[in-house]
């Protein structure tokens, strides 16, 4: 039970990292929160699960399937991330919070209606590439290769590789000395337009992806996207707002804490991840793994 | 210690390798004006930051009126008696001078009713009096974001005098003033510290304005109070003249 | 000021005179009403520079204590319900609000956000005893101690509500006017400076929160007894960011501008029911950012000219 549990969470866990982490980023250069992360995550699966069907339908190969995933959860990226920046987001920088809040928070209501008029309301359901990765057993319980190995890999892998863009690449460096000190980062003549823009579109993508690989492990309705931003928003702010590696921690806590609680009490499961994004908030509010910086007047 | 209003003993302030308090020490006697002068961004303004409790000092105490005041918020020590005016003004900028005033008073007397208007507030004399005094008083209407620096930072100072404060800490009250009203704005302020028994401590960077308003001088250097005397010993001293003064100057 | 009483009294006078014209608007005009109650909660927070996108917790749970009392004949009096239930609200406003004002800007919205998520789902999943996501009916109680009609029913509480809706403006008009009120704004102007005059901005925000609390609570619990079904939906955020949308539509210079903006929100959901079914949501969302970036102030800025509300913002 209890190892069932861990898996699940494990699973779980991976999926919501891919949406916050995506969050925590955008937030983190951009200093939006933004309401409409879980459309892009909403969408990206419709547009995975969407191309997976049509390919079905072509008679393609089912591993097709995973690269599918990739470019959907790009063009998603690209084409309504960058969209939204360009259009929207650009004009409101350094505008009150609550601009930039009620403007996502608008952005997400178009979308999540756009997304009804394009994938319709009915149920949609393409689960052949998890099918096609079979089983694996661990002790004793048999379980979908896609969620306990593929899922956890790739978001390891995104961990992995956001690390190593921030720290390695000159553009993943400047939008770090974007992160710390805007002015002075601008003073060293980065283009900080070019790095919004970038940033959201990677943003988007990874919010995208996990919609991509969450479209075939469950049915896409409508919704699914505003109820994954509150989540996302308990991952990142448990994990304090613009860390990267905190989101892969405290997106496992909230999994596993969640499946522990399908498990052992299944009315509280959708509870868990909001009473520990509310218990860290009161007891740390910058975030578990956010010091403290000093304040400037 | 009886004599003193305010002690400062010792503040330590360390951040990010600087060292911005160094045993930082002064002792204020109730109704002295003391200048506090010193090279740019040296930390004086840290030293009333660590005074007020915006900042808490590593290490090291500060008494006022005989109360340990140095873990205190700054809402406290404001409540306790100790005002407070800014480098940069601290205003409450979308309102009016008049509503910026009236709103010190009404924390001062503690008036909060929902049914009284602001601007109806019973204390609206004595506002209209202090405006006197920072000669302002034809301001009063104006949206304090429209005004230039200058009367921002008298507004400021008059937030603080609201408050009756036993001691006040200015920071560069006259910058932004221009040199011909400066005199007549300490003029009528000190008159008005001394009808009220206020002890101030300001900054000041008008060497002018030290001589001629300051009855002792302490000299900020190297994140302490590294001399302190009368005006005339101080502004005539070798170390303050190189220093001090030739880097305003 | 003479502005806002005008614009004021022109949205009573086009109330009072509405249901009478025509009787198929009132349940409309009360939710409008309701929902312009709760946005006025949210305005009051706005003037702190605070925007909360939980306070759906407070419409539902004053509508939720309607509908257990209705239920358990604990009371089935509408004048012994409304107040109950919006003191239940406050109440509960009064306990989330003792941390809650110790947060600012994200944190403050995010941790309504949660809370009132928490409570979403306990609706939601205590099924034996909430109903689950089926929500529960609500008996239509006595008014007065009289027995009424659906219709006469409806009537009666839409010019309740409105009476209820004027008192409320009238004293958020006067406090906002007010020394706190006052000090309320300086907590999104300078809450540096509001410490150093000795207060304590978290005390001013707490009783903004418990006001906010109280107007949503209200809201919640008329909207209970007219609409005769409660919910978890009520709780939800999307229905709590709806609120914070209707402050923004109608403006936040003037408080009649919530209700405005709640007027203005059900006839767009009214119009686009029809017209446009599956988009109503998007319809709303454009008109949003249109306001955002057009017409800053709201359609309460828009009537009494944007120069003349800015200054109002201020005054």
């Amino acid at each position: 039970m209890i190892l069932l549990a861990a898996l699940d969470g494990l699973a779980y866990g991976s999926l919501i990292f891919l949406v916050a982490v995506g969050l925590s980023l955008i937030f983190g250069v951009l200093g939006v929160l933004n309401v409409a992360h879980g459309s892009f995550y909403a969408i990206g699966a419709y547009v995975a699960a969407s191309a997976v069907l049509a390919a079905a339908g072509m008679g393609l190969p089912t591993w097709l399937a995973f690269p599918l995933f990739l470019v959907s959860a790009v063009l998603v990226g690209v084409v309504v991330g960058g969209t939204v920046e360009a259009l929207l987001l650009r004009r409101i920088y350094g505008k009150e919070e609550v601009l930039q809040l009620l403007v996502t928070f608008a952005v997400f209501m178009i979308l999540e209606d756009a997304q009804k008029v394009v994938f319709g309301t009915q149920p949609l359901f393409a689960n052949a590439p998890m099918n096609w990765l079979g089983t694996v057993e661990v002790f004793g319980i048999f379980y979908t290769s896609y969620q306990l190995i593929l899922i956890p890999l790739v978001a390891l892998v995104v961990l992995l590789g956001l690390r190593w863009f921030l720290r390695r690449t000159r553009f993943g460096r400047a939008i770090v000395a974007v992160t710390q000190d805007r002015e002075a980062a601008m003073a060293m003549g980065i283009d900080a337009t070019r790095i919004y823009l970038f940033t959201f579109i990677i943003g988007a993508s990874l919010a995208a992806l996990g919609g991509a690989l969450s479209s075939a492990t469950t049915s896409l309705t409508p919704g699914i996207g505003s109820g994954m931003i509150v989540l996302s928003f308990a991952v990142a702010a448990t994990a304090g707002l613009g860390r990267i590696e905190g989101a892969a921690v405290a997106a496992l806590m909230i999994g596993l804490g969640r499946s522990a609680a399908v498990y052992f009490a299944p009315e509280f499961d959708v509870l868990i991840p909001y009473l520990i994004m509310v218990a860290v908030l009161l007891i740390k509010p910058e975030g578990l793994f956010t010091t403290v910086q000093t304040r400037k007047v | 210690m009886s004599g003193f209003i305010l002690e400062a003993r010792d503040l330590e302030l360390r951040f990010g390798g600087v060292q911005a308090a160094n045993g930082a020490s002064l002792q204020v006697r109730a109704n002295e004006r003391i200048a506090i002068i010193g090279p740019n961004g040296a930390g004086k303004t840290t030293f009333i930051n660590l005074c007020t409790g915006y900042i808490k000092p590593q290490s090291g105490t500060v008494i006022f009126a005989g109360q340990d005041i140095t873990a205190l918020s700054p809402r406290a020590i404001t409540r306790l008696g100790i005002g407070r005016s800014f480098q940069i003004p601290q205003l409450f900028l979308e309102n009016t001078v008049i509503e910026n005033l009236l709103l010190a008073l009404s924390a001062r007397e503690g008036s909060w009713s929902p049914f009284l208007k602001l601007t109806r507030h019973p204390k609206i004399d004595e506002m209209w009096a202090l405006l006197e005094i920072v000669g302002l008083k034809d301001t009063g209407h104006r949206i304090v974001r429209e005004l230039p620096e200058g009367m921002r930072k008298l507004i400021d100072i008059a937030l603080a005098l609201a408050l009756e404060p036993k001691l006040i800490f200015m920071d560069e009250p006259t910058s932004g003033v221009s040199s011909h009203e400066k005199f007549q704005v300490m003029d009528t302020l000190t008159r008005a510290l001394d009808a009220r028994s206020t002890t101030a401590i300001f900054v000041e960077h008008d060497m002018d304005v030290v001589a001629r308003y300051a009855n002792r001088v302490a000299v900020w250097s190297g994140g302490r109070i590294a001399l302190e005397g009368s005006p005339e010993e101080i502004l005539s001293h070798p170390d303050v003249r190189e220093s001090v003064i030739g880097e305003v100057v | 000021m003479s502005r806002q009483y005008l614009i004021g009294a022109g949205l009573l006078i086009a109330l009072v005179a509405f249901p009478l014209l025509s009787p198929w608007s009132t349940v409309i005009l009360t939710v409008a009403l309701c929902e312009g109650l709760a946005a006025l909660g949210i305005l009051v927070l706005l003037r702190a520079g605070q925007v909360s996108f939980g306070h759906g917790l407070y419409f539902a749970f004053s509508a939720y204590v309607v509908a257990f009392m209705a239920a358990a004949h604990l009371g089935h009096e509408v004048l012994l319900l409304v107040p109950i239930a919006t003191a239940a609200s406050g109440l509960v406003a009064a306990l989330v609000g003792l941390f809650i004002v110790r947060y600012r800007a994200i944190f403050f919205g995010m941790l309504n956000l949660a809370i009132s998520m928490v409570f979403f789902s306990l609706l939601e999943k205590l099924f034996s005893i909430t109903g689950g996501a089926d929500g529960k009916r609500v008996p239509r109680p006595t008014l007065l101690g009289m027995t009424l009609e659906r219709e006469s029913f409806e009537f009666w509480m839409f010019y309740i509500t409105l009476a209820l809706a004027v008192v409320a403006a009238l004293f958020v008009a006067r406090y906002l006017a007010s020394s706190g009120g006052k000090a309320l704004e300086a907590i999104k102007s300078n809450e540096t400076r509001l410490e150093y005059l000795g207060v304590s901005s978290r005390k001013v925000l707490y009783g903004a929160y418990l006001l906010s609390g109280l107007l949503a609570g209200l809201g919640g619990a008329i909207i209970a007894l007219v609409s005769g079904h409660v919910t978890p939906e009520l709780a939800y955020w999307v229905r709590s960011g709806e609120f914070v949308f209707i402050a923004i539509l109608g403006g936040v210079g003037g408080v009649a501008g919530p209700f405005l903006g709640a007027l203005m929100f059900q006839i767009i959901r009214g119009y686009a029911a029809v017209y446009a079914p599956e988009t109503w949501h998007a319809v709303l969302g454009i008109m949003l950012l249109v306001i955002i970036f057009f017409a800053p102030s709201g359609l309460y800025g828009l009537i009494a000219g944007r120069r003349r509300a800015s200054g109002e913002a201020a005054r």
